[in-house]
């Protein structure tokens, strides 16, 4: 039994006057003005804005198979510094996470770190390779309980093999996570497919190639009664198909990266493959109808995407570098900065967007649970007054390059605890 | 100017100094017995070149060999980049050894940007997958002040696969910032996204962008000062830009007929290597109209001017003692 835990003068969801939250056996126990919690270790919170600890749906920890860009250990790290008691890790390793083998050595791992719970994704066809189902029912039985799939970075176009898979994993009670790509119409595709790109000479990436596939997907979902999950949003047309969808009562949920709510496809005219993502970055109109999105809750949740690469794969010519960035550190300053200091969403929507939405869409049930006493303590404390400079050097993942590098962001992730325990505090891993 | 990486947001000062120098290089050279000037003695320049070429890589070497510079040859195929090194270590490896300039010819959109970036060496773009050929726009520009004279308010007719084009992006830019109207034609599917719209979509860039679009050569031609073919390549017939090399010949081809459309004084001009018989028929490249091997010589002319710009360091005067 460890010992109580009190946290003094935090503010639930950055609003109404301090109190002091104890925690107790891994649970909220207390809350209130007056809670004193004797013999309790004592934490000032100062007025720190405090949120249910976040979740991330979209993660790539790179283990097995690259654990010279990220392993489990350190992309767990990156998370709880990030304010994550949550992520979800995609399924694109080396083996593909596509057999209860590989999920259960994802999940065991990730619990034996301990600092955040890692749900692995399961992938929706063996391999990979779109051409059949992956053994999604031992997956969701094995002991790592999948209930997310995905082919991520790669899209499930063929129409007939994602009915099958929308159907099956309903069986299931999980949701397929579509990487929207037609890819015939991204065939050698560089870059948002606009006036920088074409200008640059680098080859285009259209929205229709994104919005197609998430239209053909609605539909699909909607007769099969199924779950639907976009992943990383990018276009404002997608955010139109999500509109109409929704408004049928479609089982479709979506995300929308951090750094589809920042950045925008100027970054490109020096060929810096950092700014090389996928989909990629595009337009100010699609960065703003995103952020409309988010607020709105026709996008569901911020996902990050957390990619990270080698130096050789990112320090070379455009065309040969990887698409991905890192994101799990930056990803609730840049919400900051783009939705809560425009006065689109306040912490409490900050809480729906980056814990709630996601550990629903997720099935992750003790997560994103209300700042309440009962409560599972999974809580991140911030000082939304704080700013700082990110420098890639200075973050838990083993890859560095990040698109943010020298960046001034707002917001500060001072604590997190996952059940109790303090995995971070002032930029620190804890235990 | 330190590095030639693209045509865009070039100042005109450069531009006319550079075309300047040019154009006295190539008088004080003509009818000489021995062209070779000590300009570049002891400088070394090597050529790096990633995809195939002729006549830009031999160019190259004898700008740098007239001025006297050491001019190094190195082909992708036949060095350590065959045994899988990065560009980034190869073009390292190359200052390394005392490489003063490094002339980059590659497959990727940027690669130059990249270079000029991780190299203490000057870097000229000797083309970069479907971005920029610099030199080959100052050589067009050459071409066509020395028929056309200033080049300011005149229309220049680009025809042909605009998106895949190096070619034509460097003569876009470069036209423009000499104060040419641009004209491209091409069937939509060869055409870049909103190419008559992109003044503002550099942060370099801004203002003024007069490039039109149009799909009938016939009606573009007699407005025209200078048309600049551009050629098709082998794997874009096969890639559904359009249905056949015959319809396009049909549709795009510069016929003995369509020359006759052309005002007398317009030039024609071609970046080479041509394909008679699909966008050009071959009395039209044999035409007096035709600038084809004025363009070949000014090349060299032009980038011997570049490499004194770049390695004599000096941006705002012509060679003049030693030439």
């Amino acid at each position: 039994m460890t010992r109580p835990f009190l946290l003094r003068g935090i503010r639930r969801y950055g609003a109404g006057e301090p109190v002091n939250l104890l925690v107790r056996n891994g649970l909220i126990a207390e809350l209130g003005a007056s809670v004193d919690g004797t013999g309790a270790e004592i934490f000032n919170g100062g007025g720190l804005v405090a949120l249910p600890g976040l979740v991330d749906l979209h993660t790539h920890l790179r283990e097995p198979g690259r654990e010279d860009t990220e392993t489990i250990a350190t992309g767990s790290a990156a998370a709880a510094l990030g304010g994550y008691t949550a992520v979800f890790a995609m399924a694109n390793t080396d083996p593909v996470a596509d057999t209860a083998v590989v999920v259960e050595y994802v999940y065991r791992r990730g619990r034996d770190i301990g600092l955040v719970d890692v749900h692995p994704v399961g992938a929706v066809t063996a391999g990979l390779h779109g051409q059949r189902l992956a053994e999604l029912g031992a997956m969701a039985t094995s002991a790592a309980a999948v209930r997310l799939f995905s082919d991520d970075g790669l899209c499930v176009h063929d129409s007939l093999l994602m009915r099958r898979a929308l159907e099956y994993a309903c069986g299931l009670g999980g949701v397929i996570a579509q990487h929207a790509e037609d890819p015939r119409l991204t065939a050698g595709a560089q870059a948002h497919e606009g006036r920088v790109a074409a200008r640059l000479g680098l080859a285009g990436w259209p929205p229709a190639a994104e919005e197609s596939i998430v239209a053909r997907d609605c539909l699909l979902a909607r007769d099969a009664g199924a779950a639907l999950h976009i992943c990383h949003v990018s276009s404002a047309g997608t955010v139109e198909l999500l509109r109409w969808a929704k408004r049928r009562s479609i089982r479709v949920s979506a995300e929308v990266t951090p750094h589809h709510l920042l950045l925008t496809d100027e970054r490109l005219s020096g060929y810096d493959p950092v700014n090389k993502v996928n989909p990629p970055l595009r337009t100010a109109a699609d960065t703003e109808a995103l952020r409309t999105a988010l607020a709105e809750g026709i996008v569901d949740c911020v996902a990050t995407d957390h990619a990270p690469h080698a130096a050789q794969d990112k320090d070379c010519e455009w065309s040969a570098a990887r698409p991905g960035m890192l994101g799990l550190q930056t990803a609730l300053s840049v919400v900051i900065a783009t939705m809560v200091q425009p006065g689109l969403l306040d912490w409490r929507g900050v809480a729906r967007v980056m814990s709630e939405r996601p550990a629903q869409i997720g099935r992750a049930a003790d997560q994103g649970r209300p700042i309440a006493v009962g409560e599972p303590a999974n809580l991140v404390l911030v000082d939304p007054d704080a700013t700082w400079t990110v420098h890639g050097v200075q973050l838990a993942s083993l890859a560095d390059n990040t698109p943010y590098e020298g960046m001034e962001l707002p917001g500060r992730v001072v604590l997190t605890m996952l059940r109790g325990q303090v995995t971070t505090e002032d930029g620190k891993v804890q235990g | 100017m330190r590095h030639l990486l693209t045509t865009a947001g070039l100042p005109r000062k450069t531009v006319t100094a550079l075309l300047d120098t040019a154009e006295a290089l190539k008088q004080s050279l003509l009818g000489r017995e021995v062209r070779k000037l000590p300009t570049l003695r002891g400088r070394t320049v090597v050529t790096l070149f990633y995809e195939s070429s002729t006549r830009t890589r031999a160019s190259f070497e004898i700008a740098g060999k007239w001025m006297s510079a050491d001019v190094v040859n190195i082909s992708a195929g036949g060095s350590a980049v065959a045994k899988g090194e990065s560009l980034r270590d190869t073009a390292l490896t190359l200052t390394a050894m005392g490489a003063d300039c490094v002339v980059l010819r590659h497959p990727a959109s940027g690669a130059a940007h990249r270079l000029a970036g991780w190299v203490p060496a000057h870097v000229i773009n000797a083309g970069d997958g479907t971005h920029q050929h610099p030199t080959q726009a100052l050589l067009d520009a050459a071409t066509l002040r020395e028929r056309l004279g200033d080049l300011n308010g005149r229309t220049v007719t680009i025809i042909g696969d605009v998106l895949h084009s190096r070619v034509a992006r460097s003569n876009i830019e470069l036209l423009i910032t000499l104060g040419a109207r641009i004209r491209l034609v091409a069937p939509p599917t060869l055409l870049p996204r909103d190419v008559a719209h992109w003044g503002n979509a550099l942060a370099s860039t801004s203002g003024d962008w007069p490039v039109t679009v149009s799909h009938d050569l016939d009606a573009a031609l007699p407005g025209s000062d200078a048309v600049m073919m551009l050629r098709v390549q082998t794997e874009r017939m096969h890639g559904e830009f359009f249905p056949s090399a015959r319809e396009y010949a049909i549709s795009y081809g510069l016929t003995e007929a369509r020359l006759g459309l052309l005002p007398e004084h317009a030039v024609v001009l071609h970046p080479g290597p041509m394909l008679r018989g699909m966008e050009i028929a071959y009395s039209v490249a044999d035409s007096p109209r035709a600038a084809i091997t004025e363009q070949v010589r000014n090349g060299v002319h032009v980038r011997m001017a570049v490499l004194y710009h770049l390695l004599a360091g000096r941006d705002d005067q012509t060679p003049g003692e030693e030439v």
